[in-house]
């Protein structure tokens, strides 16, 4: 049988053979993984279970229990003073992958140019795809530390472009934006008519400074869909559950593709999610005084085997310089060689090449290890 | 300069970290750190360096009891005393008084089950303020001081992810 053209149009990943050898694989350190190492704070684990003794195993409202978009409405506010209607302009998604597919497809009109700031996550330019768009890479340099300025994007062509969609703090290069870097950003975006779709799944997981949503700035909430969800603040990837924020019209439109897809997203998660928001903030910080001393510990054992990695202030991603010219060659002599995983920089698209992915969600012990192999291996 | 409490926290998860590593992940120099675990050590608020052990591992296991303690005191004997003398003994690896329905929590290490059983019949029991000792062998130990014993199952995990 043969697949859509639009599906055929999509490349398998470049780095499909060097997955499949890590896979193999069973005595490996993985660096390579975008998961926290810890699990679901008590408090989410058991309003879950509680909600599953309870026999809550029904459908929710298609946007997501009212009670949670409350809480997260809530939440919005005290972080950033965002005031979002829980009733119009929030929809619950099965994790925030979901949400940027549904932005895609109810945004994006065959055609349609769609500006991917890279290195990015590597679902961006196959669901721009799918949702018939084109995507124009927006590289992003080491020397600006990955920061999206004004100047790249109106040398990438961006002026041009529909929409704009982006992650800070970035996976994978760690690289964080400050409110004044933003605002340059979003005056490009205001100047030449640009949606934006913020991805800022990692915004709890800062450490020198704290997010600020690209959504707080002048003019910028009604142009900007903003996505976020459980998976990495609140260690839940498994439960699946995002959400988007946006006007109204943007997440009606999501909401009438979610209600034909996925219906709601999964009950249980949306229970723990509640809680997650309302229990767990003593959790969170926990987790994230953890991440910042293996951040600190793994950027300074770079700097000791003189691998260039400025200091990626976000996430749980170190992004150092690849010795040689061939990352994904690197990576796999690594795996081979050393049984560590990290996933070369050309996954993530123009201007991750020549680089790792260095996943410090994992524990200071095996990253020590790991570490040692890897000097090892390049000395 | 790094807060004793941060240091405190990484020697207590991995004693064997490196000062250097420690440094790295306080953002102090190696120096300041060497000075203030010296001086931890200086006021006995490290006390000591230990390996945490699963002896389910190890193929001559050890033999593990807890012991619970009822003491009667005296005008001349403090818990601080009978203390004093059960902690001298080498197969007493702790020792705490505890509230609630016994005095003391002790725990034990012998070669064997009759090893342990010799030395509370023999050593702990007679000593005169002791009036009961009701001993529980561990059977199973799942997690000692923090740190899990046992494999991860992380079987379902991805090992590389995008």
């Amino acid at each position: 049988m043969e697949v859509s053209d639009r599906v055929d149009s999509v490349p398998p990943s470049g780095i499909r053979r060097f997955f499949e050898l890590a896979e193999e694989m069973d005595d490996i350190i993985s660096l390579g993984v975008g998961e926290p190492d810890f699990s679901a704070p008590w408090s989410a684990r058991d309003a879950a279970i509680g909600s599953l003794e309870r026999g809550q195993t029904s459908y929710t409202a298609n946007r997501g229990k009212k009670e949670l978009r409350e809480a997260i409405a809530a939440d919005q506010r005290n972080r950033y003073g965002l005031d979002y209607d829980p009733d119009e302009e929030i929809v619950v998604t099965a994790g925030a992958s979901e949400a940027l597919d549904l932005a895609f497809r109810a945004l994006v009109d065959p055609g349609d140019t769609v500006a991917v700031v890279q290195p990015s996550y590597v679902s961006y330019v196959p669901g721009v795809i799918f949702a018939g768009g084109d995507p124009l890479p927006v590289p992003t340099r080491a020397e600006d530390e990955f920061k999206l300025t004004y100047e790249v994007l109106a040398e990438s062509g961006a002026a041009e472009a529909d929409a704009l969609v982006y992650c800070y703090p970035n996976n994978p290069t760690g690289a964080t934006m400050t409110g004044d870097e933003l605002a340059e950003v979003a005056e490009f975006c205001r100047e030449h008519d640009l949606v934006v779709l913020s991805d800022e799944i990692y915004s709890e997981l800062t450490y020198e400074h704290d997010h600020t949503s690209i959504a707080t700035l002048p003019g910028m909430a009604e142009r900007t869909i903003v996505f976020n969800g459980f998976s990495k603040a609140y260690a839940m990837t498994g439960l699946r559950l995002g959400y988007a924020m946006g006007p109204p019209e943007a997440i009606a439109g999501m909401n009438r593709i979610h209600q034909y897809t996925m219906l709601s997203a999964p009950t249980t998660a949306q229970y723990a999610a509640l809680d997650a928001l309302q229990n767990c903030d003593d959790d969170v910080q926990q987790m994230v005084g953890e991440y910042d001393r293996r951040r600190k510990f793994v950027l300074s054992r770079f700097e000791e085997m003189g691998l260039d990695c400025f200091d990626a202030a976000g996430a749980f991603y170190a992004f150092p310089e690849c010795p040689g010219d061939d990352a994904e060659a690197f990576a796999e002599e690594l795996l081979r060689e050393e049984r560590v995983a990290v996933v070369p920089g050309t996954a993530f698209g123009e201007g991750g090449d020549g680089h790792l992915r260095v996943s410090y969600a994992t524990g200071l012990g095996q990253l020590k290890q790991a570490m040692a192999r890897i000097e090892s291996f390049i000395s | 300069m790094s807060s004793r409490g941060e240091i405190l926290a990484i020697l207590r998860e991995n004693a064997r970290t490196s000062t250097e590593d420690i440094a790295r992940q306080t953002g102090a120099d190696p120096e300041e750190v060497e000075a203030v675990i010296a001086d931890l050590e200086a006021e006995s608020v490290i006390c000591g360096y230990q390996a945490i052990v699963d002896y389910g591992e190890l193929e001559d296991e050890k033999v593990r009891a807890l012991v619970e303690l009822n003491v009667t005191l005296d005008r001349e004997t403090s818990y601080r005393d009978i203390a004093d003398r059960l902690a001298k003994f080498p197969e007493v690896t702790s020792l705490r008084l505890v509230s609630g329905d016994y005095d003391f929590d002790m725990s034990v290490e012998g070669d064997s089950m009759s090893e342990v059983s010799r030395f509370i019949s023999e050593q702990v029991a007679p000593v005169p303020e002791i009036t009961q000792t009701v001993t529980h062998y561990v059977m199973e130990a799942y997690k000692e001081r923090g740190i899990e014993f046992g494999d991860g199952d992380d079987e379902d995990r991805l090992s590389v992810s995008p």
